[in-house]
């Protein structure tokens, strides 16, 4: 048979839908071939690189994946560790070594690093064929998040958000001045005046609903003037985000440390680490 | 059997082969991960899927793939006749089974072990042809949701209604006591393999007929798969605008 394209590029694909016949074309992520004809196994949209065809997914389930970068709410405090959920069908263990460089003792009390109802953003650091899940707190970043709310939005959506290297989220942050975490999973984060927050709500529900469109971020930027009065740039925050993130933890988890409470150590304090822990062995 | 056909003119004038004016929508129920509504003639079946999501009781849990669970219900008022008791019955059961049974052969949820797809079909007005309505609608709801499937699903309801092979029934031809009686057989069809993947019958019919029964059906279906298909897509360029 001959090779033929059957559906344009950019357009979406109905489970079971021939997108191209013939043995020349590939099938890719969420395409099968079924003898001579290459068809979509899942709903998305086409996209076509060279004799490769692809399906992006538009809906559904976040489904966990190695290094992701997740926000997370403790469910349970286990023996030597927490468990988190982050709206998935699956839970995701954090481990002590992983949580802190404190030393913490037998029996300690876990609640209070995490209590039950704490958001972290943390990473994906493991995942079995089980999906048993392991996370970490170490690395740039990752933090507890104290105050500000968590917005839920479309996780297939989240690279819109973030935009490229970050920048319109950033320009989110710059317009409203507020703290923003943006987590894989579909969760993000919010922390800043309460007028501001609701702007920045509204924003990333726009980006939501129009995540297929070009030219969004002139959009989102004239939105973004229009509600807070600021002008912004894109380009102003490239690849800033992590960056952002540390500087702010750092900074402000000193900040309002209320002595006895320590969450987030980074992980440059080794040597004190140790040291403490040496002091607690005696 | 008899060859004498009692059913001169089917009682809302359609053609044999014709189906119901069917009319679908993709996205009715936000909440959920997927969602769809299908409507043919009188008969209306909304569908929503949740999940892949944490299985609860455990022992259902299988560590090899996850499973698809599907819950029929008929509303209180919704049809003909006798109000339906709510809540679950032997026959809401049974139905939920063999939709089930209907839509795992396109299904894969292999990559979410211990987990389950929860389907919801609710019926809020039935003039037959409701497990079939159910199967469309919930095949476009599991698409929706983004789970992996090789095929979509598409069901009607075939039969013999007074000696005369129909497409479609109504309850007015399902409670045919003329002459002949009627014979009601609900098809399922995976439209790109003509594979079947519902077939019961209530009433009795001759091995020919029964054939020529699951061909009319195959070819109603490929007229559902198009509305099917138009549903979907119109789904998410509507986002886009």
């Amino acid at each position: 048979m001959q090779s033929e394209l059957k559906i344009k590029e950019k357009e979406i694909a109905v489970p079971g839908e021939v997108l191209a016949t013939g043995l020349e074309f590939i099938p890719g992520a969420g395409v099968y071939r079924d003898n001579e004809f290459v068809r979509a196994g899942r709903m998305g949209l086409v996209s076509i690189e060279g004799k490769v065809i692809k399906l992006t997914q538009l809906n559904g389930q976040y489904i966990p994946k190695m290094n992701d970068k997740i926000i997370a709410r403790v469910i349970d405090v286990l023996m030597t560790g927490w468990r988190f959920s982050f709206d998935s069908p699956y839970s995701a263990v954090l481990q002590l070594k992983d949580a802190s460089s404190d030393f913490i003792g037998r029996g300690a009390d876990l609640t209070q690093y995490y209590n039950i109802g704490d958001y972290v953003f943390c990473k994906i650091t493991n995942i079995t064929s089980q999906k048993l899940i392991d996370i970490t707190m170490r690395g740039p970043g990752l933090r507890k998040l104290q105050g500000g709310r968590i917005v839920e939005v479309n996780a297939f959506k989240i690279p819109r958000i973030i935009g490229k290297d970050g920048s319109m989220v950033g320009m989110i942050k710059q317009a409203t001045g507020a703290n923003i975490v943006v987590g894989q999973n579909g969760s993000v984060w919010i922390d800043g005046s309460p007028d501001m927050e609701l702007i920045a709500i509204d924003a990333i529900r726009m980006i939501e609903a129009q995540a297929h469109l070009s030219g969004l971020t002139d959009r989102i930027k004239a939105f973004l003037k229009e509600k807070t009065g600021k002008d912004v740039h894109p380009v102003a925050a490239p690849e800033s985000e992590e960056r952002d993130e540390r500087s702010d933890s750092d900074g402000g988890e000193r900040r309002d440390d209320r002595g006895e409470r320590r969450d987030f150590r980074p992980r440059r304090d080794f040597n004190s680490g140790r040291e403490q822990r040496f002091r607690g062995r005696r | 059997m008899k060859s004498s056909k009692s059913y001169k003119e089917r009682f809302d004038k359609r053609g044999w082969e014709e189906c119901r004016p069917m009319t679908a929508k993709v996205g009715i129920i936000p909440e959920a991960d997927g969602s769809a509504m299908f409507q043919v003639g009188n008969t209306k079946a909304l569908a929503a899927v949740y999940g892949p999501r944490d299985l609860h009781p455990k022992f259902m849990q299988n560590p090899k793939t996850g499973i698809l669970r599907v819950n029929y219900n008929m509303m209180p008022f919704s049809g003909h006749g006798e109000r339906v008791r709510p809540g679950g019955s032997r026959r809401s059961k049974e139905l939920g089974l063999v939709i089930e049974n209907s839509l795992m052969p396109v299904l894969n949820l292999k990559e979410y072990p211990n987990s389950v797809v929860d389907v919801f079909i609710e019926l809020p007005q039935t003039d037959a042809g409701t497990r079939c309505a159910g199967i469309v609608a919930a095949s476009m709801a599991l698409a929706h949701a983004g789970l992996e499937m090789t095929d979509m699903v598409a069901a009607v309801a075939v039969g013999k209604v007074g000696g005369q092979l129909v497409v479609d029934l109504t309850y007015d031809e399902e409670a045919y006591d003329g002459e002949g009686g009627a014979t009601d057989l609900p098809v399922a069809v995976l439209p790109n393999s003509g594979k079947v993947t519902l077939l019961q019958m209530d009433g009795g019919v001759s091995r020919e007929d029964l054939k020529e029964a699951v061909e009319m059906a195959k070819r109603a279906s490929m007229q559902i798969y198009d509305l099917q298909k138009k549903a979907l897509k119109e789904s998410f360029t509507e986002v886009q605008k």
